[in-house]
C-alpha cells in the first residue's frame, strides 16, 4: 500500500530550516527498511505556474491553484503494509522536519 | 416474552459482536461482515421459534453468518484483484504481553476506535459493529437523522478500507494511546445518556448509559489489566448508581448535596467499591493512576459519605490536585474549586474560578459555580447575573430547570 505523505508548512509559523541534516539520516533509514518510494523538496508556493486548457486555448496564471496560509512544502510515498505503521513513520517525520504531516493513501 | 424471543435477544447481546468480529478476520470486509451477520440473526429470528433454539446458539449463528457471508461473495463474484487488495490487514500474531486477551472482538475495537477516524465516526461505528444497535436506534440515541448516521458509518468503513486502517492488536508502544481513544469513546457514549443535550431530548437516556457501561465491561473482560478501563468502569457505575436520584419528579436535575442518598443503588455502588479498592491496591505497588481512576476514586468517597456533611472533602481535594497533574485542563480546576470552596469557604474558591473565565466563559458550568459561590457570599445581583448566563448556555433541560429554580430562589 502506497501513502502521499505531505510536509505541511505555515507561512505565519514556519518550520524551522536546520532540519537538512535529520531529513537526510532519516530518509537513509526509510530506504534501509524498505519503506521508501520518492522524496522531495518543493520550491515556494510564489514559484507555481498554474495552466489551464480545458477551453479553447491554454491560460497560463502566475501563482499556486490555491493562496493559502498552509501549502505544501515537500512530499514523500511510502510504502507501507497499514495505517498504523504509516502513522507510527509520520510521526518520526513530524519531528524530523519540524512541521505538521499528511498521510493519504494512493487509492 | 417467549422463551424463543429471550433466547434471541440474548443471542443478540452475547454474539453479535463476536459474531461480526470473526467474520471481518475471516473476510476481511467490515461491510460483509455486518450484512452477513445480520442476515444470520434474521435467519435465527425466523427459523428458531419453529424449529427451536440450537443448543449452542453462538456456534449456529457463527455457522450461519459465514455461510451467508460466503453466499454473497458467489452471488457478488466480483473478487478482482483490486478487491482483494482492499481486504483488512490481519495478523495472528499474539499480542505482546499487555494484559490483552487476544480476541477478535478486541481488534474489532481497536479498528472502529481508531484516532485516524472522527470522533463522531468512531462513536456511530463502535455502537453499531460493537453494540449491535441498528442505524435507527443510533441515529435516536443522538439525535440525528437516519441518514446522518448511516453516512457516518459509510464514511468510517470508506476510510477503514482505504487507508488500510489494520485489524489486529496495536503494537505494545502504543497500547496506552489506543486504549484511550477506546475509552473516549466509550466514555462519550455514557456522557451523552447521562447529560443528553437538545431541547427534544429526555435529560437522561438510560439505553446509552447501559450500552456504554456493557460496552465497557466487555473491554475489561478482554483487558483485566489495564487501569483506566477498570477506572472508567467504575467512574461510570458511579455514577450510574446515583441516576435515580438525580432527576426529580418533574424533570429537575438535582445537585449532588440534595439528592436522596438512599435513592442511590446499592449494588451499583457496591462493585464501583469494589474496583476503586482493587485500583487503590496496584497503586499501592506503585502504578500511577491515571484520569480514570482519580475519577473512579472521587466517586467512591462521594458514595462513602451516608449523607452531604459526612463527604471527606479532603480527601477529594487531594484527588483533585493528583488529578491536576494528570489533566491541567480547565474543567478539572473548576471542580477542584467546588472541593476547595467546601473547605476553605466560598471566597477562597470564587477567586480560583474567576482566573478560569477565559477559558470557561462559553462553558454553563463554570457560571453555574461562580453562581452558587456568588449566592452563599450573599452577592445576590452577581449571582443572578452569573445564573442567566449559566441557563442561556445549558443544554440540558434538567440542568436548565434546576438552575431556574436556583436563580428565582435568590432574596
Amino acid at each position: 500500500m502506497q501513502y502521499l505523505i505531505s510536509v505541511i508548512d505555515d507561512k505565519s509559523n514556519p518550520g524551522s530550516l536546520d532540519k537538512r541534516p535529520g531529513i537526510s539520516e532519516f530518509n537513509e533509514r526509510l530506504i534501509a527498511d524498505g519503506y521508501w518510494v520518492f522524496a522531495g523538496g518543493l520550491a515556494d508556493p510564489d514559484a507555481a505556474t498554474v495552466i489551464d486548457n480545458r477551453g479553447e486555448d491554454p491560460v497560463i496564471s502566475d501563482g499556486p491553484f490555491v493562496e493559502s496560509k498552509e501549502y505544501l512544502a515537500g512530499l514523500w510515498v511510502w510504502e507501507a503494509p497499514d495505517l498504523d505503521v504509516a502513522l507510527a513513520l509520520a510521526a518520526e517525520a513530524s519531528k524530523v522536519c519540524d512541521r505538521k504531516i499528511e498521510v493519504r493513501p494512493f487509492a | 416474552m417467549s422463551d424463543v424471543e429471550d433466547a434471541i435477544t440474548w443471542a443478540y447481546r452475547d454474539e453479535w459482536a463476536r459474531v461480526v468480529a470473526g467474520l471481518t478476520r475471516r473476510f476481511g470486509n467490515l461491510d460483509l461482515a455486518e450484512e452477513a451477520a445480520a442476515e444470520a440473526f434474521a435467519t435465527a429470528v425466523a427459523r428458531w421459534p419453529a424449529d427451536g433454539v440450537p443448543p449452542n446458539p453462538g456456534a449456529w449463528l457463527t455457522t450461519t453468518a459465514n455461510r451467508k457471508a460466503i453466499d454473497r461473495l458467489r452471488r457478488e463474484n466480483q473478487r478482482d484483484a483490486k478487491h482483494k487488495e482492499a481486504l483488512m490487514v490481519s495478523d495472528n500474531t499474539p499480542p505482546e504481553s499487555i494484559g490483552a486477551i487476544d480476541d477478535d472482538r478486541l481488534r474489532l475495537i481497536f479498528t472502529c476506535c481508531h484516532p485516524s477516524l472522527a470522533m463522531e465516526n468512531r462513536v456511530a461505528l463502535t455502537l453499531r459493529m460493537i453494540g449491535g444497535l441498528t442505524m435507527p436506534e443510533i441515529a435516536r440515541a443522538f439525535l440525528v437523522p437516519e441518514n446522518t448516521m448511516g453516512q457516518r458509518i459509510t464514511r468510517a468503513k470508506a476510510k477503514i478500507k482505504a487507508a488500510r486502517i489494520p485489524y489486529r492488536m496495536p503494537s505494545a508502544a502504543d497500547l496506552p494511546d489506543r486504549v484511550s481513544a477506546v475509552l473516549a469513546v466509550l466514555f462519550l457514549v455514557f456522557n451523552e445518556g447521562y447529560l443528553a443535550t437538545g431541547p427534544g431530548a429526555g435529560p437522561v437516556r438510560a439505553d446509552l448509559t447501559a450500552e456504554a457501561i456493557r460496552l465497557t465491561r466487555l473491554v475489561r473482560d478482554l483487558m483485566p489489566e489495564d487501569g483506566e478501563v477498570t477506572g472508567l468502569l467504575a467512574l461510570m457505575l458511579l455514577t450510574e448508581a446515583r441516576s435515580t436520584a438525580r432527576i426529580s419528579a418533574n424533570g429537575e436535575l438535582i445537585p449532588l448535596d440534595e439528592q436522596d442518598r438512599g435513592a442511590w443503588n446499592p449494588v451499583l455502588i457496591a462493585e464501583g467499591h469494589r474496583l476503586v479498592r482493587e485500583r487503590l491496591a496496584a497503586a499501592a505497588t506503585g502504578e500511577v493512576p491515571g484520569r480514570y481512576q482519580i475519577l473512579a476514586a472521587i466517586g467512591a468517597v462521594h458514595t462513602s459519605a451516608r449523607d452531604i456533611r459526612d463527604t471527606d472533602w479532603s480527601q477529594i481535594l487531594a484527588l483533585y490536585d493528583q488529578l491536576v497533574n494528570v489533566d491541567p485542563s480547565p474543567i478539572i480546576a473548576l471542580n477542584r474549586a467546588i472541593a476547595v470552596a467546601e473547605l476553605d469557604g466560598p471566597e477562597v474558591a470564587l477567586a480560583t474560578v474567576d482566573r478560569l473565565e477565559k477559558a470557561l466563559n462559553g462553558y454553563h458550568a463554570f457560571h453555574a459555580t461562580r453562581a452558587d459561590l456568588l449566592r452563599r457570599l450573599a452577592r445576590t445581583q452577581d449571582a443572578r447575573a452569573a445564573y442567566d448566563k449559566a441557563i442561556d448556555l445549558a443544554g440540558n433541560t434538567a440542568e436548565t430547570a434546576n438552575l431556574t429554580r436556583r436563580r428565582d430562589q435568590l432574596q
